[in-house]
């Protein structure tokens, strides 16, 4: 007999109502986002008049999920970056030098003196001028080696160290590049986040994608440039001993110095020693402000390390220049006057006010870690985006009154059926896309429409079944049960695999392809739903009630 | 009165002319390899790199004034296409420039960019750039194995699934119409030299994803079928099978076309490429799981006795026949 137990009415009734109470905040779209973001506001700016009005024009208590719009649809513009981590191995071996030449310099009487010589970026390569004394020198090194502190590195040192003839040769251990690139990865992360947060875009995304790159999307700005712009500037600062002074861009520089130009004096350079005192990560804060006379400036202070080492050196060399580097140019080289103790200064260029707000930003958010090259850029104005969703939404409404057209004049009543088996589908994608906080995009939206034409296919198995059950005259209750029945296993399989293939789409795809994964699957699982249990229940509900002697299907 | 597609009761002989359908089948794979050696695919910046641009303008589209506006840039190639659509307004006129991938360059060149769209402003200042799309060569590489993989990864998860619920015979006779179809649709993209980008990697996944699902119906029929007539001939049975799932068939079908060609009229040009391949997809998907699928099932006979309903062999699991 046709029967389903009260409790598991009851639970699909449940199911399709939450469903659909988180679709419907959808239909009201505007006017549920100016909401959310209102709440948003006075949770962290305050309570403004206007912020009230917006939040009040959605009542509190009914659900306010919405479902993500992707930039295609919204405009927008994103960015795939790649970071180059290489670089980070550089700066390490810069960082480790001022270590290893102290430590040898303890070994004198047994190697002899020391001198780096010219390597790759990511090595350092020392000359030992009593190769006897290699045992010893590789010992000193290795003494200064750290355990590397990852899950997967766990055991290892972080740096390897090797003699080939009187070359002593460090390098990075292969654990610790491993770490090191992870720890470039987060920190650019946080501080590509960071900035785009500054500048205050709503809803921006911003994620890692596989090993080195960042894939970053902002709604509503007008061109990839403007995102490109808040986060292309390194905005790595540091504080440099200077060597000399040159106007020879092409200057020999001894290994270890670097010649830097002069960021506002044309055809001036510095050289500099590669490895800085201080360095923008040991920056607390940065405020823009004005020199003495009136001029544009950035004011820093350090954190306690940052500023132990910062007036040490200032101790020490009193009346030598210093240089303050950003992003490889030397913004200026002030001669120390005095030991500066505090910990914080004040740097001088030749800023503009906006400059040198900029500027405090940008260090402020941190430097980034290693340059980030750009391997793709999407950016999808506003109307075209508005555009695709009337386009999307006109063609949704037309397959959708077509497709009930079709199914009511093919089966009749239980055409019906299905048709609201139907309309609750499509409400079910919306709710648990926006339950799910996934984003729909313009092939999702073709997912959607494929969904309509493809959600009736379970209901048109079981209606077809029914039929031919009728044929065999076994009372219309009968034949109903038997339709159900002998159709579930066509259903499922036949379901299974277009599901397989979503989920192949989803993880192997990106971006828009990903989205109509989301659809594509989320409409098989709510359509084999509604149409096992949604048009059963109804239909049962219609039987009960009528006991007809005959049904035409 | 209903609406009926397909007569109530149907013995069409489906493999009377299977000689005929089958070589139908191989000239067409046969012409569509041809197709795609002889003219290959208009790929798009999402497997060549580059980058397009797309324009909007209240005047009309003069693609020869472009093009002399660009072409002092020295940027080698560059494609310009007007964009037509019923969906534009009167003052929506639009065109697509495609800039190839520039020699020896990697990531993408901001100042290439902004030259072409300088040039084209300067000719005609009422010009806007909706959307603009740059691809490193690089990346498109990766998007191209990546794009092939998912391909191949849908067919084998497909082909050990059907093997695990049916047999293997009746696995190979779906990925041989998966097969068939992907190959008929590159064919045609090549023929038509439709563009080809990452969307319509997506549409060759959902054709593989539709086309199973109706071979697995009309296969999940013939499963059934075999149990009840256990001396009738294979090819009868396939026969049968096909005529009773035909209703369901040409009904899901249908729905499904109405709804695509709904997106193919009014979705506008973006994603036009996409639903058309989707809707070849579904024509030729279904004529596939009857021609192919069913044919090749036949053509290498299956196992008879499915009496032992939890099967030894533990081919199958979960049947919900009664």
């Amino acid at each position: 007999m046709l029967r389903i137990p009260l409790f598991s009415r009851i639970v699909i009734i449940g199911l399709v109502v939450l469903g659909l109470a988180y679709a419907m905040p959808n239909l009201f779209y505007p006017r549920v986002e100016s909401h959310n973001d209102a709440v948003r506001t006075i949770e962290v700016a305050g309570a403004t008049p206007e912020a009230e009005t917006a939040r009040d024009g959605w009542p509190d208590w009914l659900p306010s999920t919405l479902v993500n719009l992707g930039l295609d649809l919204r405009g927008g513009a994103s960015l795939l970056a790649e970071v180059q981590v290489g670089d980070v191995y550089a700066d390490r071996m810069d960082g480790l030098w001022p270590e290893i030449r102290d430590s040898l310099r303890d070994l004198r009487d047994q190697i002899g003196g020391i001198r780096q010589v010219e390597s790759a970026p990511d090595e350092l390569r020392i000359r030992v001028q009593e190769p006897a004394g290699m045992a010893a020198a590789l010992a000193a090194v290795r003494d200064i080696a750290q355990p590397v502190t990852s899950l997967t590195g766990a055991g290892s040192t972080d740096i390897e160290v090797r003699g080939e003839g009187d070359l002593l040769i460090v390098t990075l251990s292969e654990a610790e590049r491993i770490a090191t690139d992870d720890r470039t990865m987060q920190q650019s992360l946080e501080i590509v986040r960071r900035r785009v947060d500054e500048a205050g875009t709503r809803e921006p995304s911003i994620q890692r994608q596989g090993g080195d790159r960042i894939l970053i999307q902002v709604p509503g700005v007008g061109s990839a440039q403007e995102i490109k712009d808040l986060i292309g500037t390194t905005a790595q600062l540091t504080f440099n001993p200077v060597v000399g002074r040159t106007s020879d861009p092409d200057a020999q520089a001894d290994a270890g110095d670097v010649v830097l130009p002069a960021a506002d004096q044309e055809g001036v350079y510095y050289i500099i020693e590669r490895a800085p005192v201080v360095g923008g990560e040991d920056l607390t804060d940065a405020q823009p402000s004005f020199d003495q006379n009136g001029r544009a400036a950035v004011s820093f202070r350090f954190n306690g390390p940052g500023a132990r080492r910062f007036g040490d050196y200032t101790a020490e060399n009193i009346g030598s220049p210093f240089a303050i580097v950003l992003d490889d140019e030397v913004i200026s080289a002030p001669t120390i006057q005095d030991h500066i103790g505090s910990g914080s200064g004040i740097i001088t260029g030749d800023f503009t006010v906006e400059e040198s707000t900029n500027l405090a930003v940008l260090l402020r958010a941190g430097a980034l870690p290693a340059e980030m090259v750009f391997l793709q850029e999407r950016t999808i104005g506003p109307e075209l985006g508005a555009d695709s969703i009337e386009a999307g939404r006109i063609a949704c409404i037309v397959a959708f009154i077509a497709v009930l057209a079709f199914m009511w004049a093919s089966y009749g009543l239980f055409g019906l059926f299905a048709n609201i088996a139907l309309i609750i589908n499509v409400g079910l994608i919306f709710g648990l896309l926006s339950v799910i906080g996934a984003t729909l995009t313009l092939p999702g939206i073709a997912g959607i429409v494929l969904t309509i034409g493809m959600a009736v296919d379970a209901n048109v198995l079981i209606f077809e079944r029914i039929r031919e059950e009728l044929k065999t005259a076994k009372g219309p209750s009968r034949a109903i049960q038997l339709g159900y029945e002998r159709a579930l296993s066509a259903i499922i399989d036949a379901n299974i695999t277009t599901f397989l293939t979503a989920v192949i789409l989803f993880v192997m795809g990106s971006g828009p392809v990903r989205g109509f994964a989301i659809t594509l699957g989320l409409g098989i699982l709510t359509s084999v739903f509604t149409a096992i249990w949604v048009t059963r229940l109804l239909v049962v509900i219609w039987f009960e009630r009528r006991r007809p002697k005959t049904i035409n299907v | 009165m209903r609406l009926k597609l397909v007569p109530d009761d149907t013995h069409f002989d489906f493999f009377r002319f299977s000689k005929l359908t089958l070589g139908a089948s191989v000239l067409a794979m046969a012409l569509s390899l041809a197709a795609f050696f002889a003219m290959g695919l208009n790929f798009g910046i999402d497997f060549l790199g580059g980058t397009t641009i797309r324009t909007e303008s209240s005047q009309p589209v003069d693609v020869a004034v472009y093009r002399d506006a660009v072409s002092e840039l020295g940027l080698g190639d560059i494609s310009i296409t007007e964009v037509f659509d019923p969906t534009f307004g009167p003052d929506e006129n639009v065109a697509q420039l495609r800039i190839q991938a520039q020699e020896g360059v990697e990531s993408i060149q901001q100042d290439t960019i902004n030259a072409v769209e300088a040039a084209l402003q300067e000719v005609d200042p009422s010009i806007t750039f909706p959307q603009v799309e740059s691809v490193g060569p690089e990346v498109s590489g990766e998007l191209i194995q990546t794009a092939v993989l998912s391909v191949l990864a849908a067919i084998g998860a497909v082909l050990v699934y059907i093997w695990l619920r049916f047999e293997w015979q009746f696995a190979l006779g779906a990925v041989a119409a998966l097969v068939h179809d992907v190959t008929l649709t590159i064919g045609v993209f090549a023929l038509l030299q439709i563009k080809f980008d990452l969307a319509i990697i997506a549409a060759l996944l959902t054709i593989v994803g539709y086309s199973l699902n109706d071979t697995v119906v009309v296969f999940d029929r013939v499963r059934e079928n075999l149990r009840k007539f256990k001396k009738r001939p294979l090819e009868e049975v396939l026969s049968v099978s096909i005529n009773e799932t035909m209703s369901r068939t040409a009904m899901t079908s249908l729905t499904t076309l109405i709804a695509l060609i709904a997106l193919f009229v009014l979705g506008g040009d973006v994603i036009r490429g996409f639903v058309f391949a989707m809707i070849w997809g579904i024509l030729v998907g279904t004529y596939s799981s009857v021609f192919v699928a069913s044919d090749i099932l036949r053509m290498l006979g299956v196992k008879r006795d499915w009496s032992k309903k939890d099967g030894e062999a533990g081919t199958q699991f979960g049947g919900a026949e009664g």
